[in-house]
């Protein structure tokens, strides 16, 4: 099985080409002035186009994806991308972002749509559909928040208080809107402790992140009163729509009080991963954020849907033009096939099946916290596997040589050796039956065989790679010798 | 009804039975009653894959798109050739996530070390990371690389950025608490050197668009000295898909080079999405944010890729991480990656060179026609700046009517029009039949 | 074990101060505790240090770890070998210093001896 793999570099032959384009037929001209001009010659690849076609489709076989197997990715909603998905996209390709607002209707209407279904299936009043990930949503939301206070003249409020069980970007987007952090531990069954909360609070909080489902995979049942605290210190409430898969058609951040949110569309709305991206973070808000959106904000007027710049508590723009629009069809078509029930069912089997593998593992891993999960939970190696020398890294390798994508692994970091297993809606119960099989089985050789565990993974073209060495002297470059 | 949940309804109540539960709706016991949604969502119907299909031309249809496009101003259209939306439809590829597991992700981590090195190899940099949103997001982040590196709280900037660049950057840096000082265009529609040096003082760098937004060829040697002589840093915010003909930034001694790769590879999309490089040399490498791929080994000495440099990110760092990005646009790199690798150095340069010749004779064609002229004399790419005697908003709405979108309207009534290797020659001699016609129907009128 | 030359920190470093200079470094609990070592993000010469700030990042693969000083004063000098080689902290964390600073102030109420730090690891133990 192992192999390396020549670089696309390293399969150059000069003057060997795989493109081409009409003749000129306009004169040709010199007008690059001469101390602006690149009188050498790129360092690219030469090769012919079979070649090319070749090396890529191998590497892409030194891959895998949800169409090659399961990939229990915790928090990732790893959820099959749906092929039509993939083809009505590519019908608004050749369109031109700055084409007139009268020539671009159908996708304008597309984006007010889906800005509508969103507002329902998570009780906002208005979202925005500009940002391009997760990441960026949370930046984008927590403007929203700052803007806020910012035009009350509350300057005071320069606090964002974040659980530790939260996801990294969480405290790191906090602190790019311009924000401190103030971490607050969690309370012994993952939840918010409240204590801590009230303790934290004061006339400095902006507001509160939360990720509900939690990063543990569990509801947080004292919402209403965390809401209440935050609001009654004068803050303000955002929903990490990480675990949005968890909740649709059943209870809305909307309605649990939350001000602010994001969505990821590539999780939760199934548009594929990318391997890392593209992604979309559309961000909701209630009433009183509307006047801060970033512009254009889709407006509907005489049937038309247009672009207003005109807002002047904007709080301008977080990319160019209006969002990672590709994603957005994708998310759209989603939707409108499913419809509410279908988001509903949806939502409940994500539930069911996280729910029937935290069951079935029950005795043989550690469940961090053994009640009803919602879209994920959280497992852990035993004692006794740990004693033996085989670490949560260990058996996330053993998955690997079985056929399945690890699930997120030493996350969340208040759970020591943490297994988060988010297995969503599209797996069929024998996928589940199998991966259980798999995990008891590797529990089984931990404890009889660790050295074949410790050598795992054995099936793939590269065993376990030197991270150490890599740091210490990065190569991220190809360099001719 | 479409679903994409595989169990039959039966299946799923078997598994509630190994839960001990008898209905799906005790899996949601933990939410307080009267938060619950106790009603369907109010969203239109499902549909089949046939209705869907129908309904999504019923929404291409109310766009009306034109036949010719002669605008850019931040998007462009280049051909791209099929290798690159085949290749990139690999589910392999496109249905993963990050890779964090590397031994299943080799594809996906040696797409991406080649990305890097195709981006150094443009830009002549050292060090690329595995991209960031857009170009817009890409300078937005390279605000912070400058304030960290040179611990300055203000930062230069080209009016002569894309303004929805600007718009990002002043949005951003509000945040970060940065100053930013805009340096004003000059009468040849270039960054107004003078202005430059008398804003350096105190400021961490500059950044400066290579061609800038109305098309102009800057002349970036001199921003580079002005700049490097106040021991600040050149971020060059490029094209790339000029750097066959034009300077690459090392070149001119930018430290940072960024941009937008749309024009490698990737259709306009109506706006994205796109995919934001940043390269640097030197120490900067340790402030680029986002995800990195570096080569290593493996036990049994195999060359394998992995994810490195991590302790800069989100997920080791938390609030003090270089940046909070995570995902990014990885699919979208490897398009570019494939579209840069499919046109070589051969084709980079004559892609280059045609988008030049297209646009100079559109220029030229366009300046012989009655009341319209070129705004500068200086040396453009593909894009160029055209002043109208009739109003622009109405040479456009009757170029409309010919199905030709025309050049984009600027905030001052200017015309910013871009020809590309896709504008025939038979096309623009048609935009410019019209354009004459439109001119003397003004005048009857 | 514990070089009773010089005092430590509860958050596991070492200071040594002579002739007004203080040396700063990790001790081997720190080094032990973050693994190997792939980088150490170096102080600049001259930059003013207040007590408490983190005057270097010590980074493993999975961790990132910020180092408070506990002086404050002027960097004179850092530990250049760390550039190429940041494993030398790995190898010989009491004989690796990473950055030396001229002292204006000393955070000595938080500073413990040989003898306490090493309490303090069998506390933790």
């Amino acid at each position: 099985m192992r192999q390396s793999y020549k670089l696309i570099f390293e399969r150059s032959h000069e003057g060997r080409r795989a493109y081409d384009l009409p003749a000129l037929d306009v004169p040709a001209v010199d007008a690059i002035p001469a101390n602006m001009k690149n009188e050498g010659k790129l360092d690219l690849p030469e090769l012919g186009e079979v070649d090319l076609v070749r090396h890529y489709t191998n590497l892409s076989r030194r891959n895998f994806g949800v169409d090659n197997g399961f990939y229990p990715l915790g928090s990732c909603t790893m959820k099959y991308n749906p092929k039509i998905n993939e083809e009505v996209c590519t019908l608004f390709e050749d369109m031109h972002p700055l084409l007139d607002e009268d020539m671009s209707q159908g996708a304008l209407r597309l984006m007010y749509d889906l800005e509508g279904y969103l507002c329902e299936i998570c009780g906002m009043d208005a979202f925005t559909l500009q940002p391009a990930a997760g990441a960026h949503g949370e930046l984008t939301g927590l403007m929203h928040i700052r803007a806020y206070h910012e035009h009350r003249g509350d300057t005071a409020r320069t606090t964002i208080i974040v659980p530790d069980a939260a996801h990294g970007t969480n405290p790191a987007s906090a602190v790019m809107a311009g924000f401190k952090v103030k971490e607050i531990k969690s309370a012994p069954d993952g939840g918010v402790d409240l204590e801590a909360l009230r303790a934290a609070v004061g006339p400095d909080t902006a507001g509160l992140m939360l990720t509900n489902p939690s990063t543990l995979g569990l509801f947080e049942r004292n919402i209403k009163e965390i809401a209440k605290i935050v609001h009654e210190a004068g803050g303000l409430l955002y929903y990490d729509g990480a675990n949005l898969n968890a909740i649709m058609g059943i209870v809305r951040p909307g309605d649990m009080g939350f001000d602010v949110m994001h969505i990821n569309l590539h999780k939760t709305f199934s548009t594929p991963h990318g391997g890392g991206g593209p992604g979309s973070g559309p961000v909701g808000v209630k009433k009183h954020l509307i006047p801060f959106l970033p512009v254009p904000v889709l407006t509907e007027r005489d049937g038309m849907i247009e672009l207003d710049y005109d807002r002047p508590n904007t709080l301008g723009k977080v990319k160019n033009f209006y969002g990672n629009f590709g994603v957005i069809v994708r998310a759209f078509a989603y939707i409108r096939s499913l419809g509410g029930a279908g988001l509903k069912e949806a939502s409940e089997n994500a539930v069911l099946n996280a729910n029937y593998i935290m069951n079935a593992l029950r005795g043989v891993y550690d469940i961090a916290h053994d009640r009803i999960c919602m879209h994920e939970c959280v497992v852990t190696p035993t004692e006794d596997m740990m004693k033996n020398g085989v670490h949560t890294s260990d058996i996330a390798k053993a998955l690997i040589d079985r056929g399945y994508h690890p699930p997120t692994i030493y996350f969340p970091l208040i759970v020591h050796e943490a297994m988060m297993i988010e297995p969503t809606e599209s797996e069929s119960r024998e996928t589940l039956d199998e991966f259980i099989d798999a995990m008891k089985a590797i529990a089984v050789e931990a404890m009889e065989d660790p050295e074949s565990v410790h050598a795992c993974p054995k099936t793939t073209p590269i065993g376990r790679p030197d991270e150490v060495t890599a740091a210490r002297k990065p190569v991220i470059r190809f360099v001719k010798e | 009804m479409k679903s994409y949940v595989p169990n039959t309804l039966e299946e799923r109540r078997e598994m509630l039975r190994t839960l001990g539960l008898d209905s799906m709706d005790q899996l949601f016991s933990d939410i307080p009653e009267d938060l619950r949604l106790h009603r369907e969502l109010n969203l239109p119907a499902p549909m089949s894959e046939m209705e869907l299909r129908e309904l999504m031309m019923g929404y291409v249809l109310q766009n009306d798109e034109g036949g010719l496009l002669f605008r850019g101003a931040g998007s462009y259209r280049h051909y791209i050739p099929s290798v690159v939306p085949q290749l990139a439809a690999r589910s392999e590829f496109y249905t993963a996530y990050t890779p964090y597991q590397a031994e299943m992700s080799q594809g996906m981590l040696q797409s991406i070390f080649e990305w890097q090195t195709v981006i150094c190899n443009l830009t002549g940099m050292e060090a690329s990371n595995a991209s960031v949103y857009d170009g817009a997001t890409a300078a937005a982040e390279s605000l912070l690389m400058l304030r960290d590196s040179k611990r300055k709280n203000k930062v230069l900037y080209s009016a002569a950025l894309n303004p929805d660049v600007i718009t990002t950057m002043k949005t951003y840096a509000h945040c970060y608490g940065i100053e930013l000082c805009e340096i004003p265009v000059d009468a040849n529609g270039l960054t107004d050197l003078a202005a430059v040096e008398a804003n350096l003082e105190g400021a961490a760098g500059i950044i400066a668009a290579q061609p800038n937004y109305y098309g102009c060829v800057e002349n970036m040697d001199a921003i580079a000295e002005l700049v490097h002589n106040a021991k600040g840093l050149l971020v060059a915010y490029v094209n790339p898909i000029t750097l066959g003909l034009i300077k690459r930034p090392a070149d001119y001694g930018a430290d940072i080079a960024i941009g937008d790769g749309q024009t490698l590879g990737l259709p306009m999309n109506f706006g994205g999405p796109y995919v934001g490089f940043m390269a640097a040399g030197g120490k900067l490498v340790r402030n680029l944010p986002g995800r990195i791929v570096g080569e290593t080994h493996d036990a049994e000495g195999g060359r394998a890729y992995v994810l490195t440099l991590q302790a800069r990110e989100q997920h080791i760092r938390r609030e003090k991480a270089s940046s909070n990005i995570c995902s990014n646009q990885m699919l979208c790199a490897i398009m570019s990656t494939i579209y840069a690798c499919t046109m070589g150095p051969a084709g980079m340069r004559e892609v280059a060179e045609q988008n030049v010749a297209k646009a100079h004779y559109l220029a030229e064609e366009i300046a012989k026609v009655p009341g319209m002229k070129l705004r500068y004399t200086t040396p453009f790419f593909n894009e160029f700046v055209v002043d109208t005697e009739l109003p622009a908003e109405q040479i456009n709405e009757e170029l409309k009517e010919m199905g030709i979108v025309g050049g984009y309207i600027l905030p001052d009534g200017g015309m910013l029009w871009c020809a590309t290797e896709m504008n025939s020659k038979e096309d623009i001699d048609f935009l410019i039949d019209m354009l004459k016609n439109i001119v003397e129907g003004g005048e009857e009128a | 074990m514990i070089p009773t030359d010089r005092k430590y920190t509860r958050e596991h470093d070492w200071v040594k101060i002579e002739d007004g200079v203080a040396t700063l470094g990790i001790t081997d609990h720190a080094q032990e505790a973050l693994g190997d070592i792939v980088y150490v993000e170096l102080p600049e010469i001259d930059a003013e240090i207040a007590i408490g700030d983190d005057y270097t990042t010590v980074e493993s693969v999975k961790a990132a770890s910020p180092v408070a000083s506990p002086v404050a004063g002027k960097v004179i000098e850092v530990n250049e070998a760390l550039d190429e080689t940041p494993e030398l902290l790995n190898e010989d964390a009491y004989g690796q210093f990473i950055a030396k600073i001229e002292v204006s102030e000393v955070d000595e109420a938080n500073l413990l001896t040989a003898e306490e730090y090493e309490a303090l690891l069998a506390e933790e133990e």
